[in-house]
């Protein structure tokens, strides 16, 4: 795995039957950098995270996660990958750390590695003291909170999230934005953040904006904004998503 | 890649203590679970012991009741029923999304998916040593040494019934869809087969059932454990047994595919 590699996606398509979900999206992640991907519901966002986790196989192109092509070593490439995806998956009926240490044996952790783990990512995630309780307890932003510690458990180096601030209040929203911000920050991880709200895109973030299955912007974000004349994320996604009004004929 | 073979037991014990606890959590499961064959051992049969006698047979070396008869049965039932929980418990975990997580695991998805049939299968075992106890201690009297004999038997049937289950839940797009299970997989299972009454009595009253009785593989998995209560071995039932698991698995491997796609079918934009 060559981290300095990042993420890239060539030329990747998916239809489900005859309808189109991606057509020819092309983009390049940064190592060690928290990318949005923007774009409006139905976009093709949840797709292409099934495709970047390994849950579908693209019918055209490649997927590269830090120089393993995903198709060839799948595994070594999920082994480094930390996902969250929009539909909470925990199991209600166990307690927080019972998810965690179900997890963990999923990625091969057992034992005292796994104890020192589950311990270190709940005290990240600020969940240490409530470990014990029933995920079933728990409100959702500290659901999602859960979620994020439990897939820093085996130390990936790729964070993958698929709109996990859905459903949430506004300071839950924000404080998770910031928590893995804050990850990104400090501990260099790759991030894409799958979301069509504008308000969790920060001014250094790189930025994609996706509508109906194509790229329609990548960069950094005041590229982005240069790029499609606009002063601000809101005013850039919607010209990048919103169709030329159609001029009348007399 | 060659991962370490340690990853794949830590991997193993894992899923089989998840599925441990959801069960231990699950009471009503378990209750649910030998209420019905007790209610079979202890009701209907009694009511038919007198009208259904079965004559000396193999395994049986003498004449035997009729609770006797179809205490194998009613084991291969509990398997059946836990198979068909462990496929609707599958359903629902796709539904809520659950299952992303094992199939996301970074370990082969043979494996992932032999893992929850091998922890499906240890549940149904625990099922049915508790009814055996009670069928024990109220009508039958088997061979002490039987309840031992019968144990791999139990694995086998237990991990074939499962993979039909799992076999299910890849073609089950819907949780609403499984009541169907009940009606075209469950009750034509149990009722073509030698789970109630011996194969040649069907013959008798019509051949047509009897040869799909005998194309059955749920027939082969109660002659299987019929006659290792017995200590006796039944090989052919074994080994249609054996088959029947490998194509079940093999189509259930294939059924979560994704290039076939089952999270293909269900993908959202």
């Amino acid at each position: 795995m060559d981290e300095t590699r990042g993420i890239e996606i060539v030329d990747v398509s998916y239809a489900y039957g005859a309808k189109p979900a991606l057509a020819g999206v092309s983009m390049a992640l940064r190592p060690g950098r928290f990318t949005a991907l923007l774009g409006p519901n139905g976009a093709g966002k949840s797709t292409l995270v099934s495709l970047l986790s390994a849950l579908f196989v693209p019918q055209d192109g490649r997927i590269s996660i830090f120089g393993l092509d995903l198709a060839k070593d799948p595994l070594s490439a999920l082994s480094g990958m930390g996902i969250v995806f929009q539909q909470q998956t925990l199991d209600l009926d166990l307690s927080v750390r019972q998810n965690m240490a179900y997890f963990a044996a999923l990625h091969g952790l057992g034992g005292r590695r796994a104890g020192r783990r589950i311990e270190a990512c709940l005290a990240r995630l600020g969940l240490a003291a409530r470990q014990k309780e029933k995920v079933r307890a728990l409100n959702g932003g500290h659901r999602r909170r859960l979620e994020i510690a439990r897939c820093l458990l085996h130390e990936p180096r790729f964070l993958l999230l698929d709109e996990p601030t859905v459903g949430l209040d506004v300071p839950a929203r924000a404080d998770l934005v910031a928590h893995v911000h804050a990850l990104c920050r400090d501990e260099g991880l790759t991030v894409l953040w799958a979301t069509h709200l504008v308000d969790e895109v920060e001014a250094d973030d790189d930025l994609i904006v996706l509508h109906e299955g194509t790229v329609r912007a990548q960069g950094a974000v005041p590229d982005v904004l240069a790029a499609s004349g606009a002063h601000d994320v809101l005013a850039a996604f919607h010209n990048l998503t919103t169709p030329a009004p159609v001029e009348a004929v007399s | 890649m060659t991962r370490p073979a340690g990853i794949y037991l830590t991997c193993l014990t894992g899923v089989l203590w998840r599925e441990a606890l959801r069960f231990v959590h699950q009471r009503e499961r378990f209750i649910a679970a030998l209420v019905r064959p007790l209610i079979w051992l202890l009701i209907f049969a009694a009511g038919f012991r007198s009208i259904l006698g079965v004559s000396i047979q193999p395994p049986y070396a003498t004449y035997v009741t009729y609770e006797t008869y179809i205490v194998p049965g009613l084991i291969a039932m509990i398997q059946l029923f836990n198979g068909m929980q462990s496929s609707l418990s599958m359903v629902y975990d796709r539904e809520m999304g659950s299952m992303r997580i094992l199939l996301t695991a970074p370990l082969p998805r043979w494996y992932l998916l032999a893992s929850k049939l091998m922890a499906g299968t240890v549940v149904s075992l625990l099922q049915v040593y508790a009814f055996l106890i009670i069928a024990e201690l109220t009508l039958i009297d088997l061979p002490p040494i039987g309840y031992l004999a019968v144990l791999p038997v139990l694995l086998l049937t237990g991990l074939m019934l499962g993979a039909l289950g799992m076999l299910l839940s890849s073609t089950i797009r819907q949780l609403e869809n499984f009541a169907g299970i009940m009606n075209f997989v469950i009750f034509p299972m149990f009722f073509l087969s030698s789970a109630l009454y011996p194969l040649w009595r069907m013959q008798e009253s019509s051949d047509l059932i009897y040869r799909l009785c005998i194309a059955n593989p749920f027939t082969y998995a109660v002659e299987s454990l019929r006659f290792a209560l017995y200590l006796e071995a039944g090989p052919l039932s074994l080994g249609i047994v054996a088959g029947a698991l490998v194509v079940f698995f093999g189509l259930a491997v294939w059924g979560y595919d994704p290039k076939k796609g089952l999270v293909h079918r269900r993908g959202k934009g």
